[in-house]
């Protein structure tokens, strides 16, 4: 199986985790269902505990659930077991990720931060360069091309991940509360651009988050308690 | 694909290149040390070469004159020159002690030889062969003296009327040639109240002293105050002969030991020198260690300071491959920078020795695959713990 799914978007069906066993066993996830189509920025919100981090681990190829099923696009990725034994790849082609803070590599420079990744791919320098270049255009950072990490801000530096996330154009983000060390105007700023990346890409991102001040912007949100999410229509308010 | 440790060395170039030259300064040490056995070897090989002799005859029994105590009859230079295949023998005495030029001491090997004859210093730097029977000298500029300078063996001063270089002993002090009888002296001259007490012992002696043989008292006296032996002859062979073809009759009828250049070689490289290669092996073990432990901690904690961009690089698709290689290209970047400055420490600091330290460019190949495969196995550690990040560190929670 191709680790480049055909389509877009990700489905999550019956999504189970448990660690331990008998007596000791811990169900982290019990029942977790959601779609998030391309181009769509849905919130993922619960409190401490509720299994968010588990989720996005378990949506990020990093550990296995225990049961349920994933579809990335076309292609079932997990059903009651991985589908495909390259989890490295699958998560290099199809899923991006932006953290709480932006974890650059401190020595590479910005470009080839965002360069890396293709390269990785298999992608020749020079062309992953010129793609890195052309999505920090279009995240407004292209002036900041050469600097190294430490000479960016926060606000920056953040751009700079999400433009990582999706410089091999996975069908899904993760984004692990992208806003939280940033201020009111960048967390704005930050939640614009993934909105506009997900339309433009027609990306799938799911953005965990505590952040009262994005929260009104997504048109859908998950809740998750207790290992079990809901859904329901968010306010998506637009931006100023 | 960009060199990810490329990048980190140049991120952070000032760490890597003090600890690269606080390394190389340690491999610079292991180098000399190196050195200083090739030198001891060579110094051996000088002396041989030097010497000009295709063999060399001792005292039966003993390894002489460089490894162990040789005595010789002075004549009997004489009937070895009547052997099939002896081109030229000459008698040489070897003596080290210290020699004094005015208030000061040097450390020398003096060489009692006949002008002319084998085991004269082969080239002179300044000066000339020694021409008269007594009180000239020939030095090795090891050991500082100037021509035309005075410098007191024994009772007796001497003029340096030639100087050479590299002519040293086994144990790498320089050489001072005066001529055979003055040296033959030199090894066994007492001083005056010691020949004045050793006279009234002998006169003392009713077995020396017989109202009878007037003159045996005096055959005695001389006998014991003049000294007839030498440590060594000199042999060079005829051309067609081999040295073996010539040293074995000498054995066999004049019942002395013979060694030929290949077996004297063999004596002051595998016994006199041994011990010490054996103990500069030992540091040279030590140091290799001890650098494989330095590189090994110093990489061990570069990783354990990524270990969160390690995660990063698991989670977004690095191979493990990569991550170790970039682990073990910054263990043998730190060698490379390691080896450089400790070959041109060695270098620089070789000549300042007071024994010769031979650099030879085959030990420097040597010292720089063994450095390249410790820094390869000093990075395992590091490597083994980078591997075990898990990616999920990256996301947290």
């Amino acid at each position: 199986m191709s680790t480049s799914p055909a389509g877009r978007g990700i489905i999550i069906e019956g999504m189970r985790k448990r660690y331990g066993e008998g007596d000791t066993a811990v169900d982290a996830l019990k029942d977790v269902n959601m779609v998030v189509q391309p181009g769509e920025v849905v919130g993922l919100i619960g409190p401490s505990g509720s299994g968010k981090t588990t989720l996005l681990k378990c949506l990020g190829a990093v550990i296995e659930p225990s049961a349920g099923r994933m579809t990335l696009g076309n292609n079932t990725i997990f059903d009651n077991g991985w589908m495909i034994k390259d989890l490295r790849a699958l998560r290099r082609d199809n899923i991006g990720f932006v953290f709480q803070a932006p974890y650059l590599i401190p020595f590479l420079d910005v470009t080839d931060n965002v360069a890396l990744l293709p390269m990785l791919a298999g992608l020749s320098n020079n062309e992953s360069r010129q793609r890195a270049v052309e999505l920090l255009g279009a995240l407004d950072v292209a002036h900041r091309a050469k600097a190294m990490p430490s000479e960016l801000s926060g606000g920056e530096q953040q751009r700079v991940a999400i433009a990582r996330a999706l410089v091999n154009k996975p069908p899904v983000i993760l984004a692990d509360e992208p806003t939280a060390p940033l201020d009111s105007e960048r967390a704005m700023s930050v939640v614009r651009i993934l909105n506009q990346m997900a339309q433009q890409y027609q990306t799938a991102i799911i953005v965990v988050t505590h952040d009262e001040k994005i929260i009104p912007t997504f048109k859908r949100i998950y809740h998750i308690r207790d290992g079990s999410t809901h859904e329901e229509a968010g306010e998506g308010r637009a931006f100023d | 694909m960009i060199s990810l440790a490329g990048r980190d060395v140049l991120h952070a170039w000032g760490k890597f290149v003090f600890t690269g030259v606080g390394l190389g300064l340690l491999i610079g040490v292991t180098l000399t040390m190196a050195g200083v056995y090739r030198g001891m070897v060579d110094d051996a090989k000088v002396l041989l070469n030097n010497s000009g002799a295709d063999l060399w005859v001792v005292q039966k029994d003993t390894l002489g004159p460089y490894a162990e105590p040789s005595s010789l009859y002075d004549d009997v230079y004489r009937s070895i020159l009547g052997m099939p295949g002896v081109a030229r023998a000459a008698n040489v005495t070897y003596l080290t002690m210290q020699v004094r030029q005015h208030n000061r001491d040097v450390r020398a090997m003096v060489v009692g030889i006949v002008p002319d004859g084998p085991g004269v210093p082969g080239y002179l730097m300044a000066g000339r062969q020694i021409s008269r029977s007594h009180y000239e000298a020939v030095a090795d500029i090891a050991t500082g003296f100037k021509l035309g300078q005075v410098i007191r063996i024994r009772r007796n001063n001497y003029t340096v009327v030639g100087l050479t270089r590299r002519m040293v002993s086994s144990g790498g002090d320089p050489m001072v040639f005066i001529p055979l009888k003055d040296a033959q002296e030199a090894q066994f001259l007492k001083d005056n109240d010691a020949i004045i007490s050793q006279r009234n012992r002998t006169s003392a002696n009713p077995a020396f002293n017989q109202p009878g043989a007037p003159d045996l008292l005096n055959a005695v006296i001389d006998s014991q105050s003049s000294n007839p032996y030498v440590n060594a002859v000199l042999v060079q062979i005829k051309p067609g002969y081999s040295a073996e073809q010539v040293a074995e009759p000498v054995r066999r009828w004049k019942r002395l030991q013979v060694y030929t250049r290949e077996q004297m070689e063999e004596i002051l490289v595998a016994k006199l020198i041994a011990t010490s290669s054996k103990q500069i092996g030992m540091f040279l073990v030590i140091l290799a260690i001890v650098s494989a432990a330095i590189v090994a901690f110093i990489i061990y904690t570069l990783t354990m300071g990524k270990i969160r961009e390690i995660a990063v690089l698991k989670l977004i698709g690095t191979r493990n491959r990569t991550i170790a290689s970039m682990i073990m290209q910054q263990a043998v970047g730190l060698g490379l920078i390691g080896f450089i400055v400790g070959k041109i420490s060695a270098t620089i600091w070789a000549p300042m020795f007071p024994k010769y330290v031979l650099l030879e460019p085959g030990d420097a190949l040597r010292g720089f695959i063994a450095v390249v495969i410790i820094c390869i196995l000093a990075s395992v550690l590091a490597i083994r713990a980078a591997l075990k990040v898990d990616p999920a560190e990256a996301i947290g929670g």
